[in-house]
């Protein structure tokens, strides 16, 4: 067994991540480092009106007051911020008429990561935005999305077309004073999308942004906006990969949601930027605020994550339950192997009555993977008959890996009802040897019984998006035998 | 098809298995009976490749091939299968999602093409009915919540799906009442094909009475102490083990 794990161990560190490639595209950058000119520039480059300018100013004022939080369970290398190119953009011409107007460079590299920018190649029923870097290159089937009054579009073109929403609703959720990577981010975001589902519509497609960070030593900080009113409901997906490099690079995004009376969110990520390799060299360091509020009533938010890649990932997607009856709910996957760290989970803030949270919490780790569950259920004074059920499991492959879990519970009113439960274990050599017995060979049994661990969140996924995450959990744990 | 030599084995440095040696022809049925102990589940570990046993002399060639250096899925996948003594739980993975898995892999094996989703299926609830299993199995995690006789019933339907050369029985009737124990056996008898063969493992002669030995053979203390026909498995029943205990103490 010792002699196999070595074996099967040292097969997978040598695989490759299957995104890391890099495209020559030509691209606009700015130079690297951080001022109030540098926010001036950006904002220029974007043509925005003077109050996101001043929202910007604002924010980075803030942040040269603020610190790096270090309550994580993570260990993060120093990042100089001065060393981080703030925009970079392939160059072609602005909001493309067509795709002819697209660099066929760019149209390549999103057809090798699978999401084709023409129309007619997609899954059907599915709306893509993709992100390069600091913008976004083309958002698929607006037009019929229009026809619904839904708006679907990439985050500057909102600042544009929708001056009113934009202004009306960014920064709700998140303030800009939030936290470190929240106020930076609310300093120099680029691009992201924007979605708004007008009252009594049921969006007919997944929406989806995909974003691609491709250029060295850039920052990605792409913002994400998405309004349901009243009635409404929406299906969001996001994906993302990066390049293989020896240097970390920073990702640091915010998504705000807004659930108005009687309005659904099921937001999902597959997230698989580059790892980092074997030893930890390189690697994105995901640091990312996502919030979402239920602000009316029965209004209901929904977070399923896969977490797989990253060198370093701190989120913890959130639900503020204001609306009376309102639901949030919680279902994370996160793997970490090699030495990939992760210090991930949630918070559900009970505010109005019989509001109710589930939270779903699947770690992995394997390799030397560090895996933290950090979650607070808060219950406020006058929020009565709230209800909460945890389960946070851990599964550990291999004896160097850790899992950690950090629940925080508060609750200031006496008729709440919070349950917590937890679980760790491990791979065990019987269940490895039962599906060797049937014929399955040890890699494909570990995927096995991974997915079979994870098929809760798994299950809560689109169709479509269930099958690849599947397949990604299965190679992100190749070789890592326990 | 399979010719067991000498074989000695040991689990944690200490010896088990004393230096057995067997003959199974295609189409016979071996019973391995003997007091708890003796070696028998070791021997069934070793057949099937668990590696916490570890060989340290002797032979096993399974049709002329030597099966101590094939990985335990390729001797699955060359038809051996082990009926577990206590069955494994895997939480999470549907009794389909698995059984698919485990069959379309026998079919790579042979260069057969993966069977269809439907087809698939259709071959499961052929072989369900085979043992009489509820059908609401195949939704349900592989063993996960089954009772005793769910989970052995479970395994002769695994056997059903996966038509192995040599199964493999180890104490698949210990738990089992005698409802559950005639359906396992007759799941056995069904499957019963002049090329293929058993060996099943049991502590006690009354599984014999449904499944009917052309040999059965005795082991104590990691050998093979006493060879014969089915008669022997009477006489044991009537008799006990003791008797054999003193025979061979008294030889030694």
């Amino acid at each position: 067994m010792e002699k196999d794990q070595d074996k099967i161990l040292n097969d997978v560190t040598s695989g490759e991540y299957k995104y890391g490639f890099y495209s020559d595209i030509e691209t606009e950058k700015i130079e690297k480092g951080l001022n109030e000119d540098v926010i001036r520039l950006i904002s220029g480059k974007k043509e925005e009106p003077e109050w996101l300018l001043e929202f910007r100013l604002k924010s980075f004022r803030h942040w040269l007051t603020m610190k790096m939080p270090a309550w994580a369970n993570l260990k993060i290398p120093p990042i100089n911020y001065q060393e981080i190119i703030y925009y970079a953009a392939p160059k072609q011409r602005a909001s493309p008429e067509s795709l002819d107007d697209i660099d066929p460079e760019l149209k390549r590299t999103f057809d090798k990561l699978g999401i084709p920018l023409e129309e007619q190649k997609h899954l059907s029923g599915v709306a893509v935005d993709a992100v390069l870097d600091s913008v976004s290159v083309r958002t698929t089937f607006r037009e019929t999305l229009a026809e619904l009054g839904i708006i679907f579009c990439s985050f500057s073109e909102a600042v544009k077309e929708y001056p009113e929403l934009v202004r009306r609703y960014m920064g709700t959720v998140v303030p800009y004073t939030d936290n470190f990577f929240a106020t930076l981010n609310s300093a120099v975001f680029s691009d992201g999308s924007f979605c708004y589902i007008p009252k009594g519509v049921r969006c007919p497609m997944e929406l989806s942004t995909y974003f691609r960070i491709n250029s060295a030593n850039t920052g990605q900080f792409e913002r994400t906006l998405l309004i349901a009113d009243e009635e409404s409901y929406v299906s969001y997906l996001e994906g993302c990969t990066a390049p293989m490099r020896d240097e970390n690079q920073l990702h640091a995004a915010i998504v705000e949601i807004i659930a108005e009376n009687n309005a659904e969110v099921k937001y999902s990520t597959v997230q698989n930027w580059y790892p980092g390799d074997k030893d930890g060299k390189g690697g994105i360091f995901n640091f990312v605020t996502k919030r979402g509020l239920c602000r009316g009533e029965n209004s209901k938010i929904s977070w399923t994550q896969i977490e797989t890649g990253s060198a370093i990932t701190w989120k913890y997607p959130s639900c503020i339950l204001r609306g009376d009856n309102s639901t949030g709910e919680f279902y994370s996957v996160a793997v970490t192997n090699h030495h990939q760290q992760a210090d991930t989970g949630t918070k559900m803030i009970h505010i109005g009555k019989n509001t109710k949270s589930t939270i779903v919490s699947k770690g992995i780790s394997a390799g030397h993977g560090q895996n933290s569950y950090r979650g607070l259920v808060k219950v406020i004074k006058n929020a009565s008959g709230a209800r909460n059920f945890s389960q946070c499991d851990s599964l550990l492959l291999g004896d160097k890996c850790g899992a950690h879990t950090f629940p925080y519970i508060e609750v200031d009113n006496q008729t709440a009802i919070v349950e917590h439960e937890a679980t760790t274990s491990k791979i065990g050599e019987d269940q490895i040897f039962y599906c060797n017995q049937r014929g399955i060979s040890t890699e494909d049994a570990v995927g096995l019984i991974v997915n079979g661990y994870a098929r809760e969140v798994i299950n809560k996924l689109p169709m479509e998006f269930a099958v690849e995450a599947q397949k990604l959990l299965q190679i992100s744990l190749e070789g890592s035998v326990g | 098809m399979l010719v067991i030599k000498n074989l000695k084995g040991a689990i944690n440095g200490k010896t088990i298995l004393k230096g057995i040696s067997l003959e199974v022809k295609p189409g016979e049925i071996h019973a391995i009976m003997g007091p708890n102990g003796s070696g028998k589940s070791t021997l069934a570990a070793v057949l099937a490749g668990r590696d916490i046993v570890e060989v340290t002399e002797g032979s096993v060639l399974y049709y002329g091939k030597n099966l101590l250096e094939m990985s335990p899925e390729d001797r699955s996948k060359g038809g051996i299968f082990l009926g577990f003594q206590y069955p494994i739980e895997i939480p999470g993975v549907s009794m389909v999602n698995f059984m698919k898995t485990a069959v379309n892999e026998h079919r790579k094996h042979k260069g057969l093409e993966p069977l269809s989703a439907s087809d698939f299926l259709k071959l499961m609830r052929e072989k369900k009915e085979l043992v009489e299993i509820d059908s609401k199995l195949a939704n349900r995690s592989v063993n996960e919540g089954f009772s005793g006789g769910e989970k052995k019933k479970n395994e002769i339907f695994q056997m059903a799906m996966l038509e192995p050369k040599l199964a493999i029985l180890d104490e698949t009737d210990s738990g089992l009442d005698i409802d559950a124990l005639r359906i396992v056996a007759n799941g056995v008898n069904r499957l019963k094909r002049p090329d293929n063969s058993a060996i099943v493992i049991t502590h006690y002669q009354r599984l014999l009475d449904y499944i009917v030995p052309d040999v059965v053979h005795v082991m104590y203390d990691g050998r093979i102490v006493k060879t014969a026909g089915k008669e022997l498995a009477l006489e044991l029943e009537e008799k006990g083990y003791d008797w054999i205990k003193k025979e061979v103490d008294n030889q030694n």
